[in-house]
């Protein structure tokens, strides 16, 4: 990897681990139906990325990343309290806690913008994603995290699978239903936070939900579909890493771009579950059906 | 891997067990699910390996009933105490055979996966299944006949195949007892009375089986034992004795007026909760 | 403009915005659909970006049109998505409009790099230019942007006013609209459409992002309130203007002038949290109380209970007795003392609580409702008497006075409860 500039190189391990991490939780999160959640997690991590922009007096990378988990972490308390206390749908807690997190990130970025002199550096990139907004150090912490969340799943395979498909079963087998439950919504936490300098705020949710749903189109396992949903995730983070740089973009859209594209792939061309298979299928059933005799339903 | 002891050892330790103490003891349950009371007063005593239909009509509370049992609902007023303890203390010796609506068949996992997750219980934190919890897994599914289909993903099975594979992961658990919730669901009735075979030849084994049943013309020659239920506990005992008609027209007859009414006054006043 | 009016227009227009988005958000908010809105709200950025590219403008009717087309392509993609059934209902959402919106980002991204448009204003609003930029309608200064959202406006009332039928029943019931005749998914197709629309014209005031809290959680904060349509998107209206309102009059803290259309959606947000807890129905503090009430009810009809039960049997207490469920001490005394206060309980000579005439009355009603329970439980139940006691003890503080005849009546009026303790007369 000589040829490329040092520059590039730091982006794209930044881009590799997000696209690792961000594809392995993104599964849990997909299969259990809590897709939007990872949409609401990293909106509601801006009013913490601000504060800690302000608080430090600039661009301090640990501290906007912690700002961002608690943040967070008030978020999923926030969620957490609707559901309990109150008869407001799954769905509409997620918009009100969204929007009323992430407003309360735009007072404060309105605040940053008037107190810094010259281009809030540093800080338009945890909105949009900016390839200049990463660099060593940062990747540093970056991979300490994505680490320690790729250990923690390995280690709690079996107790995320079984919480993530039959949490009532596993609470007869006396699993710690509700605490499982809480650490899979921190490891989504993490993911969204250490995607956040790449890919942006308003972009994150896609690098949660792109590459599991598009891994689920090839596999009928959840040990594969992790591991694909990674390799994607890291795909569409090189690719994109490679396309803003040429095509002089921004970098959060391009990664997503190239992960849409790769889920439109897979769509298509998945065998079994994709759609020109499924086509094929039904062509050769309707013969089948036709040759022996049979009537087409209507 | 715990390896099973022979049937009649085992026999004989529920036996001596059940003079000591009652294997389920159901003591005045009262369950509310979401603040309204749909379960009365249900009083049920188990002192021997037995098999047991739970029958009632749609909205009985019969699933609650497991549920309550199973500490998945919280009891309003009572408590359920397995083999002397409660049961949150004897969770290992419990098997469960949900309804097959519980969860989303299109999950990426293989009938053998489902099935191994009967053994985490016993591996405990941490630890993967291994080959002797796989061999143990392939048992079960040949002993609910599924054994070629180990590697299908779920929702490619019929409704039969989904509730067997249920049930095989109740079997992996290796239980002392086992409910069932609507088991026999979309099984046709050759399937249907294999799989009875295997319940009784667990009843030999010394477990215990509390089956929600809803076909009527199967319970007695299927059960060792009924309670039927609608609300509350109309009967229950062996089957000779309970399933009768006058029984069946009570549990069949209609709510209790009185009951509807005292729900929806405990559930106007509860909803401030 | 003088800073009034500057004032008065921003927060109109601000208003003018968001009670459109607010009256059709019930709707989504009613139909479980609120994500959708945020994914509208996303969707509809290549639309804009679009017709930005062909008009060089950023309000005009190409935008609206260009927001209203996306805007039913992101419901249309997202439901072919999910129909296929190879991708679940939330993911296939997610997956269309975050890809819209990278590729509007990406558009506008491209456009913006020879125009003088701060990117963020796309996305925060464009509140603060609203005053700046004026037409002269009858010698008042109005805001262009005005008059164009009051249009918005006056086309969503005339929507909402003439599909008001249908999209109550869509509402509240699809089966039901089905079998009278009229199709759910054209109702929702122009539902979709006219919020895109209407999106388009929030995004003025608020930015493409806070849409979103405009469609919400005014309608959410309604709900609380209300639970019929009517009143329901009354009330959000009124809390999207409240909502502007507050917004627009707090934005100025110190030395910095805090963006708006940002601290209108935390507004939002924290009216959402006050009505939560104020509500006189379903908010928290409400429940509370009732739920203390109830509490204290329940105490005071067992101390009562117990002391006629002590009459009885002639025993003296020597101790305030306490309630068998364990309860509280505070909330024992506490009930006591109103006891004492509503002349249910005295002192007596020898400084034991003794039950006054009234108070012996409500004492036996309690404790007939009980002993009636025990027995109907003993009898129509059939369980055995040493297990009645407990949930009796649980019922008979919900036994009301035509139950209770209703239960003694299907007894035969029995003189006994299954202890032999005897029944109290009404």
């Amino acid at each position: 990897m000589d040829f490329l500039p040092y520059n590039t190189r730091v982006v794209l391990l930044g881009v590799t681990l997000l696209g690792a991490c961000a594809g392995v939780i993104g599964c849990f999160a997909v299969l259990r139906r809590r897709a939007l959640v990872g949409d609401a997690l990293s909106h509601s991590t801006l009013p913490g990325v601000a504060a800690a922009f302000l608080l430090a007096g600039g661009k301090h990378f640990s501290l906007m990343l912690l700002g961002a988990f608690v943040s967070g972490l008030l978020a999923i308390g926030a969620l957490a309290l609707l559901r309990r206390w109150t008869r407001i749908k799954e769905d509409a807690g997620i918009a009100i806690v969204l929007s009323t997190f992430f407003g309360a990130g735009v007072v404060l970025a309105s605040v940053i913008q008037q107190s810094q002199e010259s281009g809030q550096s540093g800080w338009d990139a945890f909105i949009f994603g900016k390839s200049a907004g990463i660099v060593w150090d940062d990747v540093q912490l970056i991979a300490i995290l994505v680490a320690v969340t790729l250990v923690i799943v390995a280690l709690c395979y079996k107790e995320f699978l079984l919480i993530t498909f039959d949490p009532e079963f596993a609470k007869v087998q006396g699993w710690p239903a509700r605490q499982l439950d809480f650490a899979l919504m921190l490891l989504l936490l993490v993911a969204v936070v250490v995607g956040l300098p790449a890919v942006g705020v308003l972009l994150m949710a896609a690098m949660l939900i792109i590459p599991a749903a598009a891994a689920r189109l090839w596999t009928q396992r959840l040990a594969a579909m992790l591991f694909l949903s990674a390799g994607i995730g890291v795909l569409a983070g090189v690719v994109g890493t490679f396309l803003s740089d040429r095509a002089s973009v921004p970098l959060g859209p391009s990664i997503i771009f190239v992960a849409a594209f790769l889920f439109a792939f897979s769509l298509l061309l998945a065998p079994r579950r994709g759609l020109i298979a499924r086509w094929i299928a039904r062509r050769r059933d309707r013969e089948a059906l036709l040759a022996h005799g049979g009537e087409l339903p209507p | 891997m715990n390896s099973l002891q022979t049937p009649t050892a085992i026999a004989e330790s529920a036996t001596k067990h059940a003079t000591k103490v009652p294997i389920l003891d159901v003591h005045d349950v009262t369950v509310a699910y979401q603040r309204k009371p749909v379960l009365w007063h249900v009083d049920l005593t188990l002192t021997e390996p037995t098999l047991l239909g739970i029958i009632g009509p749609n909205g009985a509370g019969k699933s609650t009933l497991i549920k309550a049992i199973l500490g998945l609902v919280p009891l309003v007023s009572g408590s359920v105490h397995m083999f002397g303890q409660p049961v949150s203390q004897e969770r290992r010796r419990v098997g469960y055979v949900p309804q097959r609506e519980s969860v989303d068949w299109d999950f990426p996992v293989s009938v053998l996966d489902v099935v191994l997750m009967g053994t985490y219980g016993h591996l405990g934190w941490f630890r993967r299944p291994g080959a002797a919890e796989k061999a143990w897994a392939r048992q079960c599914l040949d002993m609910v006949g599924l054994g070629e289909l180990e590697s299908r993903q779920i929702g490619q099975l019929s409704g039969g195949q989904q509730q067997r594979t249920f049930l095989a992961r109740a079997l992996a658990q290796q239980a002392d007892i086992y409910l069932m919730d609507e088991p026999f669901a979309g099984v046709d009735a050759a399937t249907e009375r294999a799989i009875f075979a295997l319940l009784v030849k667990l009843r030999e084994q010394g477990k215990t089986v509390l089956v929600v049943h809803h076909d009527l013309r199967t319970v007695a020659s299927y059960f060792d034992r009924v309670a039927l239920l609608n609300v509350r506990l109309v009967a229950a005992g062996p089957t000779r004795q309970a399933f009768t008609e006058d029984n069946l027209r009570k549990t069949y007859g209609g709510r209790l007026a009185v009951l509807d009414t005292l729900s929806q006054a405990v559930e106007a006043q509860e909803r401030t909760r | 403009m003088s800073e009034f009016h500057q004032a008065f227009w921003t927060i109109a227009v601000a208003a003018v915005c968001s009670v459109p988005c607010a009256l059709l958000g019930c709707f989504l908010l009613l139909k479980r659909m609120s994500m959708l809105g945020d994914a509208i709200g996303h969707g509809v950025l290549p639309g804009i970006a679009v017709a930005f590219l062909l008009t060089g403008q950023i309000t005009s009717v190409y935008i609206l049109l260009g927001a209203m087309v996306f805007g039913l392509i992101t419901a249309a993609l997202a439901e072919t998505l999910a129909a296929t059934g190879v991708v679940t209902e939330d993911s296939s959402l997610g997956v269309v409009f975050t890809t819209l919106f990278a590729l509007g980002v990406l558009l506008l991204s491209g456009l913006l790099r020879n125009v003088d448009l701060d990117i963020n204003c796309v996305f925060m609003g464009l509140l603060v230019l609203v005053p700046n930029n004026t037409i002269d309608v009858l010698g008042f200064e109005i805001p262009q942007a005005f008059p164009t959202m009051l249009l918005a406006l006056a086309l969503t009332l005339v929507f909402l006013a003439v599909f008001w039928k249908e999209l109550k029943i869509v509402a509240f019931d699809p089966a039901l609209a089905q079998s009278m005749g009229f199709s759910p998914r054209l109702v929702n197709y122009l539902l979709i459409a006219i919020i895109a629309g209407t999106t388009v014209s929030a995004f003025e005031a608020v930015g493409l992002i806070l849409v979103l809290a405009v469609l919400i959680v005014p309608a959410a904060t309604a709900h609380l309130l209300t639970d019929r349509l009517g009143p329901m998107l009354a009330w959000a209206a009124f809390f999207a203007v409240s909502g502007s309102v507050l917004g627009y009059l707090l934005h100025n803290v110190g030395r910095y002038s805090l963006d708006v259309s940002g601290l209108i959606a935390v507004m939002l947000g924290v009216q959402f949290a006050v009505v939560l807890l104020l509500a006189p129905r379903h908010g928290l503090i409400a429940k509370w109380w009732r739920h203390l009430q109830l509490s204290v009810r329940i105490a005071q009809e067992d101390i009562l209970a117990r002391l006629y039960r002590a009459e009885e049997s002639g025993e003296r207490t020597y101790a305030l007795p306490l309630s068998e469920h364990g309860v509280s001490p505070w909330l024992v005394w506490f009930a006591h003392r109103q006891l004492v206060r509503l002349g249910l309980l005295t002192g007596g000579p020898d400084g034991l609580p003794t039950l006054t005439e009234s108070g012996r009355r409500l004492a036996q009603y309690v404790v007939r409702s009980h002993r009636l329970w025990e027995s109907y439980a003993g009898a129509v139940l059939e369980i055995p008497p040493d297990h009645v006691h407990s949930a009796a003890a649980l019922v008979e503080h919900y036994i009301g006075p035509e139950l209770q005849d209703e239960i003694a009546q299907s007894l035969d009026q029995p003189p006994t409860d299954p202890h032999g303790k005897s029944i109290p007369p009404r």
